[in-house]
């Protein structure tokens, strides 16, 4: 707590106290009216002075409807009409009430900004042999830092001294530590566990993910959810609304009564009636819980590592309805891999090590490839005269022997006969001496999780899913039957994708978000036309932070379906609070308005409708790790199965 | 949009108690003059101010705070 809501609290437990003697010496010792008249207002001076400035401060600023003047006007109204014990508890009852909200609001920025525990305090600087601490932002461009054991990496750099682990788990929200040594690009914002590493920094601090990072989850507050503009505008004409309709209850039913009934006006009932009115007025749940539930959202998401850069894109991702998934880098790793070689007439290895070998002075995707499946040291002196034949391939001589290595284009040109290969992917033919030696097949590899993630989407009810690739008909299909993709497109340049998207966008239902989900290397202009652009993999790419609405810190398919997740969950949450605080009040209002419902329930009404409220926000923070949702699933599975065997048995 | 005009966005740290206030302290900094926008976030409590071009922050950020001061007294901006 900090000191002015530990004031309050002075404040609440000081009135309690002295509101039970006050309440206790009335009922005991039936005091004149004016002796208990003055007690009570003091104690109604020690709990409301502070709203009793501040309606005053509003009045004067032309600022008069606000929830200080609704409660002052019925505090002093009934303190008016009498009913002192009433007036000095409903103030009770909401200071209480706003002292836990900014408790609970409170708790809630430090939960999350311990969530995204990433920034760095200091860099320990090394100069001439020695490590002085200073400020990140001091550091320049070039310099060396030294991170020891336990320590934050302040900025972005590359390891030119010791290897470690670096746990990447407030970034990425993957628990697994990497490795990272001499050479190795290592981002701000990791913790180093093990070793003393030296860094040479590429970036300076502000560049530096860490802060582009807070910024943008700092920032990302102020892209409204039409829920929240809802609020505000609802929050700016119901006050004035419901004191013109209190207003209205004090006046016409007893003029009503006097003039045109000729009856007793009864001002007294009514006056109270319309206090009660304006004690359940005060909009305060919504006004609190709403932007509450969505800065849950986001802190919780941002926590698994999914990065949501406002809360219009939270509430767009619950209505999800089309999903489209660039290939390479989203769905497929990206990176090229010997995935067989056929028709070798020699050792496998031999060919991959000719194939290795005459391609070792090049630096295309397919040649390292190569290299890493062959997987041994290349010896480069035993290459020579080698020739790239541009749009065909290499020829070279390996040990004096020609190895030609290239497509199928290369093998007629040199009218070496051949064999077609019915697998997917990118088929390299070797041919040694002018004999055809075989061909190896490369190509990218699905994500671990690609699969899992098709099933996740369709369990959130995603109805469409669409494959947009630049590669062939045949990659592409391939990938698409494997995780159960039935509309793909292929052979686009990125210019086609934007159309692809356009055209999706117009045949999507009403009221459906369309979701593209790219490795924001080159899809920038996709990112930004659809109704929610995704980018994955964004650790270290400021394009892709920059592009999209939201941002994977790490490439795992996985989060697209657990940021729908959080979304949904976070939506129930705002309607359920919507639904629940203007259900309560409009039926207090109508309680009260026949006279049903007193004062104590109006403020027990407003204040419990709140409490529960914040306490519901709340729930929003907390995101079921992928591992307990599975657990869950699993167990209900197995129950069946058991119980399925029982009845068999 | 970047690169466009030379259009001043700044972020300040700002100091309220309640959300409503926040509502109000956003309205306030939008009406005032050499401000293009003002956003303000309860949650973060921070204010996001766009000012119109040839705006100095420092001229106007002094006009804001005393215009958030007159519908709420009890916030704070540290520019």
């Amino acid at each position: 707590m900090n000191r002015k809501q530990k004031i309050i609290l002075y404040r609440i437990i000081l009135t309690m106290v002295l509101y039970a003697v006050v309440l206790l010496i009335d009922n005991d010792f039936e005091l004149h009216k004016y002796i208990s008249f003055v007690l009570y207002v003091a104690v109604y001076l020690v709990i409301g002075y502070d709203i009793l400035r501040k309606a005053y401060k509003g009045i004067t600023n032309h600022q008069v409807f606000d929830e200080n003047f609704l409660m002052a006007v019925a505090t002093i109204g009934a303190i008016l009409l009498g009913e002192y014990s009433e007036g000095v508890a409903v103030m009770l009852f909401y200071q209480i009430g706003e002292l836990f909200q900014s408790y609970a609001v409170g708790k809630s920025r430090r939960n999350i900004s311990e969530l995204m525990d990433i920034r760095p305090d200091y860099a320990n600087l090394y100069k001439d042999g020695e490590v002085e601490k200073v400020d990140p932002d001091e550091v320049e461009v070039g310099s060396i830092i030294v991170v020891g054991p336990g320590e934050k990496i302040p900025i972005d750099g590359v390891i030119v001294n010791g290897d470690t682990t670096l746990d990447t788990s407030a970034l990425t929200g993957e628990s697994i530590p990497t490795d990272a040594k001499e050479g190795s690009e290592v981002i701000s914002g990791c913790i180093n566990i093990s070793g003393v590493i030296k860094i040479e920094t590429t970036r300076e601090f502000g560049e530096s993910t860490a802060s582009k990072i807070l910024e943008l989850v700092e920032s990302s507050g102020l892209r409204k959810s039409k829920s929240e503009n809802f609020i505000t505008k609802f929050a700016k004409y119901y006050t004035p609304i419901v004191c013109y309709a209190a207003l209205a209850l004090a006046l016409l039913p007893p003029l009503f009564a006097k003039f045109i009934m000729g009856a007793d006006a009864q001002f007294g009932t009514w006056i109270y009636r319309a206090l009660t009115f304006l004690v359940i007025s005060c909009p305060c749940a919504l006004v609190i819980s709403i932007p509450l539930s969505f800065f849950a959202g986001i802190g919780g998401a941002s926590s698994q590592g999914i990065l949501i850069k406002g809360s219009n894109y939270l509430e767009a991702l619950s209505k999800t309805g089309c999903v489209v998934f660039d290939k390479t880098g989203t769905v497929t790793m990206g990176v090229f891999e010997v995935s067989g070689i056929h028709h070798s007439d020699m050792e496998n290895k031999k060919l991959l090590e000719y194939a290795a070998h005459a391609e070792c002075f090049s630096t295309h995707p397919i040649s390292k490839s190569l290299q890493k499946a062959y997987g041994e040291e290349i010896d480069q002196s035993r290459v020579s005269d080698v020739q790239e034949i541009s749009g065909f391939g290499i020829s070279a001589n390996v040990d004096d022997k020609n190895v030609l290595i290239g497509n199928a284009k290369l093998m007629k040109r040199k009218s070496i006969s051949f064999k077609d290969c019915r697998s997917v992917g990118t088929v390299v033919h070797v041919a040694i001496d002018g004999r055809y030696c075989g061909h190896i097949v490369i190509s990218d590899r699905l994500k671990a999780n690609s699969i899992e993630a098709m099933t996740q989407l369709d369990m959130c009810g995603v109805e469409r899913k669409v494959m947009l690739t630049g590669d062939t008909k045949e990659v592409a299909n391939k990938v698409a039957k494997q995780l159960r993709i039935n509309e793909v497109y292929y052979e686009l340049l990125p210019g086609d994708k934007v159309d692809k998207v356009e055209r999706l966008l117009m045949e999507k239902k009403k009221g459906e978000n369309l979701i593209f989900v790219g490795d924001g290397i080159n899809d920038a202009p996709v990112l930004a036309r659809a109704d929610i652009g995704i980018a994955m993999g964004a650790l270290g790419s400021d394009a892709a932070i920059e592009a999209a609405d939201i941002v994977l810190m790490d490439d795992d398919p996985l989060k697209i379906a657990k940021a729908i997740r959080i979304s949904r969950k976070c939506m129930r949450v705002v309607y359920e609070n919507i639904y629940f605080a203007i259900g309560i009040k409009v039926l207090c209002l109508i309680l009260g308005a026949f006279g049903m419902a007193n004062m104590w329930l109006a403020i027990f009404a407003d204040v419990g409708v709140m409490v529960l409220a914040v306490l519901n926000a709340i729930r929003v923070l907390f995101v079921k790790s992928y591992q307990n949702y599975m657990q869950t699933i699993e167990d209900g599975y197995n129950r069946n199965g058991e119980s399925y065997v029982e009845e068999n048995s | 949009m970047k690169g466009m005009v030379d259009i001043m966005k700044k972020t300040y740290k700002i100091e309220v108690d309640c959300a409503n206030c926040a509502n109000k302290m956003e309205e306030a900094a939008k009406k005032t003059a050499g401000v293009a926008d003002a956003t303000v976030n309860f949650m973060t409590l921070k204010m996001n101010v766009v000012f119109e071009e040839g705006a100095d922050p420092k001229e106007v950020m002094p006009v804001v705070l005393k215009n958030c001061k007159k519908v709420e007294d009890d916030c704070e901006i540290f520019f």
